[in-house]
């Protein structure tokens, strides 16, 4: 028995025991045991990773039991360590304890408390087998579950139709994208014959190139309902209706990214083909510029750290299409640290400003709330990319692989990351410097966050900072422990062949942009003091359209759903109702009416029926002399 | 002898309940569902032990001289259509347990006639038998809903009756003609492997001839679009047993009939119309799931979605493929159970809120959380979220359509995204939000309708997490008819 198999184990009891007494416990016990859960799953990943750095091929698979078989399709419940997934369980439950802690305090007030951290802890269980699957079913298991459980978080506060609403559409914009994955997984299974992992992939090669394009391309519609890409990333912003710490958790940290861990996990896919590969880096470079630029408009806190996040998972993206697969996953856990910060004090803040969510009604907290503040302007240094913060180094190695394999795509993404300091910075002045904007009574109620949310502010801040040595730049001669760590998972890596010279280069230029960024946000926001307006009607005309995301839902609206309808009246109300309906009905009235005239041949008139047995003697003496 | 046991106690419940005195014996009929589901469980032991047991066989000569025998048998898929009705029965019986409701001994009788009948259906090897069995069953379930039915029942019973009367004449007749074709020694027979080698005997447009008499019996009891049109009005105006039995499993006689009567009798004419059948299936799910999103009545509403499954069953049992079959016969059991537990909210709904419009519903919710999340993991197991029932069934169905053709499998699946869609939107109606009656009280569910949910929720989850108790046997059902058609 090996000891992987506690680490989904404790969050599914957590879950139990919260789902079924939680009414019946203590808040106290309730966050005790969904965080413990939790933390004892964080101290096996722990384990576990030390076993794996002695195991055969740095790999272990874990057989729990057969799940489905038929005929040659057999999938059985097993999940594979690696060096790849490890890294995942550790952000998973380390964050995720983190989160959970935070909760306790964020959600003190709240009537439905053990019901959140059975909902927290059944997430976490579904996060976890999806990245210890040892095929793609077990994934989708866990990439389904995670969407029930995105649901259920959103939508928790069930009361309010927004929230629900927006609850039902990530759902359902994720389903859109797992039909894509579905067939994919069809396509893989016709193809190679089975669904798991270490049997595939040394066989890819062996298909056709438009095969393997089309696998990659259908596993990619998963990941862009997952990872919020264009066009299925509406649902993101709109699922900061849950509570914050389930933003930071699922929004931002770990199940966005689960696109970009199947990617890289079917990385063989994507290295055998370029159309495949060029499709992901356009798609990501598309959705981290539009993400950036519907940013800089946004006035509600929660939502500019969700089109942030929107436009960080382009950035991904764009690494993966470039097939700097250790780089991108470099940038999914520096993400995870700075991205789950940045929620977390802006959840702190939500918490001390009473529940306002509207950066034009805050300002001059900074001297207020001290902890939140500084780990707030951690968070903001590190994802704009200032050395020597974590995100500067996944930046900056994503940054020299765009430059090495396309000039276009390192520009518009050195110019989307330089819109990422600015729209952040202005996020910080607005919030934290200025004059107090907001009510009388908000101002007398601000208070900084208790301890259980501020603890993790801190380790999260602390990790912001020095997340970056993880991946240490080549040039600066020393070791990239994340490269190294994903080596034997990349089947066809490729290096950065930059010389240290140009590496050096790339550098000062990506520092300078987000110097000259964070100027203009200086001057025009602390300087200047200028606010955003106040009516979403007064912003320019050529503001508008940014403001509204561009009209992409509106254009779901009349495009999809509203023909959707039509049809459904349609179909209903005419084509069931009127016309298959109408011919049964006309089929039975026929044949009764053929009965009423053929009743009148029974009139009764002997004279009628002996005229009819003469007429029927004369036919068949007919019908004999004429054969 | 089991076989005739599994007969003989519905059967015997049936004569006690239609006894002159009605004294409302639900005890009764209930003790009598769960003996016989008991008995279905020591079949499912003894099958699990030893698939060619002595006692899962019966065979009486009846008609010699037509060559007509009373021939009954329980192999893996007749034992896993057993398995699913003795387990709806008890809940279906169970339904009617409601304070101060008296519940007549007739109506109680005619579900455990309807019983006996259609495990005859799923056991009979005898084509004669089948068929009688096969019109057996529609007795009990017209006189349930003619005689308790809602305020049009007469008419569209009626409807009901004639539509699939006429769709199993046009069976008989295609038995009939094959009967003519068979040779056993010089003799006519009505066994079901004489029928099998009869049709294959028969050349290309005689086995399509064939194939579209039977078929129209098994598309009109499906339903399968266009012939679906009884069916929504039916199971609306029929009282809520009668729409379960129904749903739940008379539609699987045609299912069943398709995989054991019909692939392996006339295999050149499936391989000529199989595809036709698909195509025809594949627009019902598209065109019966977009219907559904414009339902507001909640019984109308389920019986369009359960078109819309069924229909995923259809195209799966007519891909001819291994998957597609093992997934069909797994997505029958996961719809019998869904399906019986929507419409056994149908009723909770109605007598709690006064309505069957999901528009007055809402805010129920906060009121009965329990009841909430019990409805949730139906709507779960609709959507066929892993680790439901619903999920390996339409996964290996989807892999199945898949391999006989990539676009029809994009097609058909687009239910998964349907699924989502009206599903969750109806939860949201019926159980989110704010109440549109601010004195709403909804209360507590009574003891036994927690039961039937309770028990439902862990059929669902179990099956979708441990699937392999039936999925084993499901797999050599396939395996079984596979071979027959090759």
């Amino acid at each position: 028995m090996n000891l992987a198999i506690l680490i989904p184990l404790f969050p599914l009891i957590g879950f139990l025991l919260n789902g079924f007494f939680g009414k019946k416990m203590s808040k106290t016990l309730s966050g005790t045991i969904g965080a413990s859960a939790v933390f004892a799953s964080f101290i096996v990943s722990i384990i576990v990773f030390a076993q794996l750095q002695t195991a055969p091929g740095n790999s272990m698979t874990v057989n729990v039991f057969d799940w489905i078989s038929a005929d040659t399709l057999n999938i059985p419940i097993a999940f594979l360590i690696d060096s790849l997934s490890v890294v995942f369980l550790l952000i998973i439950t380390g964050i995720g304890f983190l989160i959970h802690v935070y909760s306790i305090g964020y959600m003190k007030h709240d009537e439905g408390f053990s019901r959140f951290f059975a909902y927290l802890n059944l997430f976490i269980f579904f996060m976890l087998l999806l990245v210890m699957g040892n095929n793609y079913l077990v994934m989708f298991m866990g990439w389904e579950g995670v969407g029930l459980c995105s649901y259920l978080l959103i939508g928790f506060w069930f009361k309010e139709r927004e929230n629900n609403n927006a609850a039902r559409k990530a759902f359902v914009m994720n389903r859109i994208g797992d039909l894509g994955f579905l067939l994919g997984i069809f396509l893989i299974f016709v193809t190679y014959g089975s669904t798991t992992f270490g049997e595939i992939f040394p066989m890819v090669d062996g298909a056709s190139e438009s095969t393997i394009t089309i696998i990659a391309l259908l596993l990619f519609v998963g990941a862009m309902g997952k990872s919020a890409q264009i066009p299925l990333f509406t649902w993101l912003p709109d699922a900061m209706a849950g509570p914050t710490p389930v933003s930071a958790l699922i929004h931002a940290a770990t199940m966005v990214t689960a696109g970009v861990y199947m990617v890289v996990r079917s990385n063989v896919f994507y290295s055998l083909s370029q159309t495949a590969s060029t499709t992901i880096a356009i798609v990501g470079i598309l959705t981290m510029l539009l993400g950036a630029l519907i940013a800089l408009f946004q006035n509600d806190i929660k939502k500019i750290l969700a089109y942030s996040t929107v436009s960080q998972l382009g950035l991904m993206f764009v690494a993966l299409g470039v097939h700097a697969y250790s780089s991108a996953v470099f940038h999914v856990t520096t993400h995870a640290f700075f991205k789950a910060l940045l929620f977390l004090a802006a959840g702190s803040v939500i918490h001390a400003m009473s529940g306002e969510q509207d950066i034009r009604k805050m300002g001059g907290l900074k001297g207020k709330i001290k902890i939140t503040f500084l780990t707030m302007l951690i968070g903001t240094i590190a994802i704009s990319g200032f050395p020597p913060f974590s995100g500067f180094f996944s930046k900056d190695e994503i940054f020299a692989h765009l430059f090495q394999s396309n000039y276009t795509l390192w520009l518009i993404a050195l110019f989307a990351s330089m819109l990422t300091t600015f729209y952040m910075f202005r996020l910080l002045y607005l919030t934290f410097f200025g004059s107090f904007r907001g009510t009388a009574a908000q101002e007398k109620h601000l208070h900084e966050s208790p301890k259980s949310m501020t603890i993790p502010l801190l380790v999260l801040a602390i990790l912001s900072i020095f997340g970056g040595v993880l991946g240490l730049p080549a040039s600066w001669h020393l070791p990239n422990w994340m490269h190294h760590n994903l080596e034997a998972i990349v089947i066809f890596d490729e290096p950065i062949i930059l010389s240290h010279a140009t590496e050096w280069l790339l550098m000062a230029i990506a520092i300078g942009g987000a110097v000259v960024a964070l100027v203009f946000s200086y001057v025009i926001y602390r300087k200047q003091g200028i606010l955003p307006v106040e009516k979403e009607s007064m912003l320019k005309n050529w503001q508008k359209p940014i403001f509204y995301k561009f009209y992409v839902d509106e254009l779901y609206e009349t495009v999809i759903r509203k023909p959707i309808d039509g049809l459904a009246k349609v179909f209903y109300k005419v084509i069931d109702l009127q016309i298959i309906n109408a011919i049964v009905d006309g089929a039975g009235k026929g044949i009764n009416r053929l009965g009423v005239s053929a009743r009148l041949l029974q009139n009764g008139n002997v004279g009628t029926y002996f005229v009819f047995m003469v007429a029927a003697i004369i036919g068949i003496l007919l019908f004999t002399f004429l054969n | 002898m089991l076989t005739l046991l599994l007969l003989g106690i519905p059967f015997l419940a049936a004569l006690i309940l239609f006894a002159p005195k009605d004294r409302g014996w639900k005890n009764l009929a209930l003790i009598f569902s769960l003996v016989e589901f008991v008995v279905s469980l020591v079949g499912f032991v003894i099958y699990k032990q030893n698939p060619a047991s002595e006692l899962l066989h019966f065979k009486a000569v009846w008609i010699k001289s037509l060559g007509i025998n009373f021939d009954v048998s329980i192999n893996a898929l007749s034992l896993l259509m057993i398995l699913l009705t003795t387990f709806l029965i008890p809940i279906i019986i169970l339904s009617t347990y409601k304070k101060g409701v008296k519940t007549s001994n007739k109506f109680l009788g005619l579900i455990l006639a309807f019983q006996m009948a259609v495990i005859g259906v799923f056991m009979a090897n005898d084509g004669f038998l089948f068929y009688i069995f096969w019109e057996m069953t529609l007795i009990p379930v017209y006189l349930i809903c003619l005689l308790w039915g809602g305020e049009n029942r007469s008419k569209v019973t009626l409807k009901f009756f004639i539509y699939t009367l006429i769709g199993s004449l046009f069976m008989l007749v295609g038995l009939i003609m094959l009967y003519h074709h068979t040779n056993v020694n010089g003799l006519h027979s009505w066994d079901i492997q004489a029928l099998y080698a009869a049709g294959r005997s028969l050349d290309f447009a005689q086995q399509g001839l064939i194939f579209w008499f039977i078929f129209i019996a098994f598309a009109v009891k499906i339903p399968i679009f266009p012939f679906h049109t009884w069916q929504p009005d039916t199971y609306v105006d029929a009282p809520i047993q009668g729409t379960m039995i129904l749903s739940g499993i008379m539609l699987k006689m045609a299912t069943f009939g398709a995989i054991k009567w019909l692939l392996p009798m006339v295999p050149l004419g499936v391989q000529e119309w199989g595809t036709t059948v698909m195509v025809l299936a594949i627009i019902g799910i598209v065109y019966t799931s977009i219907i559904a999103l414009g339902q507001n009545e909640y019984k109308r509403f389920n019986a369009y979605i359960s078109l819309a499954h069924v229909a995923v069953i259809a195209a799966a049992i007519f891909s001819g493929t291994h998957q597609g079959i093992q997934g069909s016969i797994m997505l029958m059991l996961a719809h019998g159970i869904n399906t019986v537990g929507l419409f056994f909210i149908s009723e909770i709904l109605f007598r709690k809120t006064g309505t069957t419009m999901m528009d007055e519903m809402g805010g129920i919710r906060q009121q009965n959380g329990n009841f909430s999340t019990l409805f949730l993991i139906i709507v779960l197991g609709v959507v066929a979220l892993p680790l439901t029932s619903g999920f390996i069934g339409e996964f290996l169905s989807l892999v199945g359509i898949y391999q006989f053709n990539p676009y029809f499998a994009a097609v058909a699946g687009l239910s998964i995204i349907f699924g989502a869609v009206y599903m969750l939107r109806i939860f949201q109606k019926i159980m989110l939000g704010e109440s549109k009656n601010e004195n709403f009280v909804f209360g507590k569910l009574e003891p036994s309708e927690n039961i039937v949910l309770i028990i439902i929720s862990i059929a669902i989850i179990g099956l979708g997490v441990y699937p392999a108790i039936l999925n084993d046997i499901a797999e050599i059902a396939a395996y079984e008819a596979l071979l027959n058609i090759k």
